[in-house]
């Protein structure tokens, strides 16, 4: 599936987007298989509570599931407006 | 009903003129102009978005607000890329037979779009803003 990463998130790990091949059920389990991948994606997952995620562009919950996703997006909260 | 997410600026004064020519039925147009404030930091930032999943988010404030208050028209117009302290970041048009509904659909619109709509503010020198806790706190009083 195709993982996004914006603001701080998109720095800390050094691309903005990449194609993740995983087994990963929920999007806890995405986080904790990229986490043990390189200490770059240790350091952007450090502070869970700083971390928003999207499954197709829906905001949504670390425990929500990925089954049939195609798009899991990681970022800070938002500051729009 | 509109939705824009762009890099150009907009002029309040001709969107407003979108949603009212042609129709007299509009009793209150209310608009909020979101500019950028100068900061200790530098006067510029950088505004990143999420393409597509901004529009979806803002296209659901809006349905969610058209669900609470019977609104003639709506439209929201928000931008990105680099901005400049004073420029427009973000406009939201409300129209309604009679004031109260255009005003609450607004500010709700403004407080889903501050902290649901993905966009970043980074600024130069400071780096990416925090996000405050009053625009989390501001959603509870919808609920």
């Amino acid at each position: 599936m195709q993982v996004l990463y914006f603001a701080w998130m998109r720095e800390r790990i050094g691309v903005p987007k990449e194609e993740v091949e995983t087994s990963a059920e929920t999007v806890a389990e995405l986080v904790e298989e990229l986490k043990a991948r390189e200490a770059r994606y240790a350091a952007a997952f450090a502070d869970m509570a700083s971390v928003r995620v999207a499954v197709d562009q829906e905001l949504t919950e670390l425990s929500a599931s990925l089954a049939g996703a195609r798009e899991v997006a990681f970022f800070p909260p938002m500051t729009g407006g | 009903m509109a939705v824009l997410v762009q890099a150009e600026d907009f002029d309040v004064g001709a969107e407003m003129a979108l949603i009212t020519t042609g129709r007299a039925d509009i009793g209150a147009l209310v608009s909020f102009t979101g500019l950028v404030r100068e900061m200790a930091g530098g006067s510029e930032m950088v505004l990143e978005h999420y393409p597509g999943m901004t529009e979806k988010a803002l296209e659901k404030i809006e349905a969610d607000a058209r669900g609470r208050w019977a609104l003639q028209d709506c439209r929201i117009i928000h931008r990105y890329g680099p901005l400049a302290a004073g420029a427009q970041i973000v406009l939201v048009i409300t129209a309604s037979p009679h004031r109260a509904a255009a005003f609450e659909a607004a500010e709700f619109i403004m407080d889903f779009l501050k902290s649901r709509a993905p966009f970043w503010k980074k600024e130069a020198g400071d780096g990416w803003v925090d996000a405050r806790e009053a625009d989390e706190a501001a959603l509870g009083r919808w609920t």
